[in-house]
């Protein structure tokens, strides 16, 4: 049995190493699921004055003719004007990269914006496309046979959990 | 196993006939999806790439402009390629058959067949028909059902009203010939709405309309007290000369919806209408652009909700 870090310490982190390359012109976004619940965390703990964004990126997935629509699709909702903004654009797991690519994508479909960066809390390897992060909680190496997952409990605290990659499910 | 020729083996949407028999977590997936959707047609870009290099048809062997532009829209949102045929104008009058238009289609590739047809039926028999890999969304057959428009009209009610489980919906006007009033009365008891009621003289209500699950009202004073939601039904002119009706005067009077007869439904009850309008027949102006009306918004809401159906079939 693998010991995950602490998804707490990883964000207080996160949040530290973000803290000098924001500005009061910075948005964030976050991506669902787990994305959108350390966007809110930042957001607030580095008292950005842009409204939190939110991404969901079914309608951009690149495996839709393989697997359909998410079961369970969100709004997005960005309600910052994105042209010329500064995004900070934010998810739990970086792994593949594809997430990445479709958030992009999203983005564009909303304005131009002057410049994106990249935040996650975890970084896994496994690249398949030319994305690299900005800020970093940890990196960590895991058997490509696994997933993990940020989960929130009822108090809103954060914890990271591993299990086995179902092979019908989503990839990261 | 279920025989829902709706449904695919593991019991997902393969076609969307009609809303009859559909599950309540299907039609509400249906519907979150859309919220999702309205998202989209509210931004710069109202175009997401989810069905590129699809293909959807639009089979109409019956005219209609509404239905049809707001089915290519929501494709063309997707980024599908839209094909528009007004087949009562082609080759149904040269006398081929409904199959082989079909199938004549299908050899050009299609993914999806969007279908309205004046005889009820047809959609499933086209469904029943084509490939697996195809789909097809019924846009309307016969006095049959109208599934998109059922969708969109309960989809409408549950962003004014939050809540299906304290509502009482009144359906007004002429349910005998109508196959919106069949999709609303199906997708509506599904989703827990506890009274659903019925308001028409007798003259234009199916016989037995009681085993839909409604309550049958013949006069508005009665049948509008207490009601959240009006949904008005289009009173067909043809309607008229089949001496079903006196006039369109005395239609008016006694179900047309005014402000007098509106006041006595819910003083926050909401007016629906799947258009075209009758002003003057089944509703007065007064209502139709007031304050209660929400049926330009059910347009909107219309492409939001055909957009979540085709994305839903093309993935399944």
């Amino acid at each position: 049995m693998m010991l995950l870090p602490d998804a707490e310490q990883l964000l207080a982190n996160l949040t530290e190493r973000m803290r000098s390359g924001v500005a009061t012109d910075t948005a964030i976004v976050g991506i669902h699921t787990g994305g959108a619940w350390l966007a809110e965390r930042l957001h607030h703990d580095l008292k950005l004055p842009l409204p939190l964004g939110t991404l969901d990126i079914s309608f951009y997935r690149d495996d839709f003719d393989k697997i359909g629509l998410h079961a369970q699709v969100r709004p997005s909702d960005i309600s910052f004007e994105v042209e010329g903004s500064h995004i900070i654009l934010v998810d739990d797991v970086l792994y593949t990269g594809r997430t990445i690519r479709a958030a992009l994508n999203e983005l564009f479909d909303y304005g131009r914006p002057s410049s994106i960066r990249l935040a996650a809390l975890i970084d896994r390897g496994g690249r398949e496309l030319p994305i690299a992060p900005q800020y970093v909680g940890a990196t960590l190496a895991l058997p490509s046979d696994k997933m993990l997952a940020l989960e929130k409990s009822s108090t809103g605290k954060l914890s990271l959990r591993l299990y086995d990659k179902n092979p019908m499910g989503h990839e990261q | 196993m279920n025989n829902n020729p709706q449904l695919n083996k593991s019991g997902k949407l393969q076609h969307l006939l009609t809303t009859e028999g559909l599950p309540a977590p299907i039609l509400l997936n249906i519907l979150d999806t859309a919220e999702s959707f309205v998202g989209v047609t509210e931004r710069d870009v109202k175009k997401v790439p989810i069905l590129r290099g699809k293909s959807v048809f639009n089979l109409f062997f019956e005219p209609s402009t509404r239905t049809r532009t707001t089915f290519e829209i929501a494709a063309k949102r997707l980024s599908a390629d839209v094909v528009n045929l007004n087949i009562a104008a082609s080759s149904q009058s040269k006398g081929e058959t409904l199959l082989d238009t079909v199938n004549n289609l299908s050899a050009m590739h299609a993914d999806m067949f969007v279908v309205r047809h004046s005889q009820s039926g047809a959609a499933h028999l086209i469904a029943r028909h084509v490939q697996p890999e195809i789909h097809v969304i019924n846009a309307g057959d016969g006095r049959h059902a109208h599934p998109t428009q059922g969708l969109l009209d309960v989809f409408t009610i549950r962003h004014y009203k939050k809540d299906f489980r304290n509502l009482r919906v009144a359906i007004v006007g002429d349910i005998l010939h109508s196959r919106v009033a069949r999709s609303q009365i199906h997708a509506l008891t599904t989703l827990g709405v506890p009274e659903v009621r019925v308001i028409a003289p007798k003259t234009l209500l199916p016989s037995k309309v009681e085993r839909l699950g409604v309550r049958v009202f013949h006069d508005m004073a009665a049948g509008l007290k207490d009601v959240d939601v009006l949904l008005m039904l289009r009173l067909q002119n043809e309607r008229m000369i089949s001496a079903r009706l006196p006039s369109k005067e005395e239609y008016f009077k006694y179900y047309g919806l005014t402000p007098e007869k509106l006041a006595l439904a819910k003083p926050d009850a909401i007016v629906l209408h799947p258009g075209p309008m009758n002003r003057g027949v089944e509703i007065d102006s007064a209502v139709a652009d007031g304050k209660q009306s929400v049926i330009l918004p059910q347009v909107t809401f219309g492409i939001a909700v055909r957009m979540a159906v085709m994305s839903i079939l093309a993935g399944h």
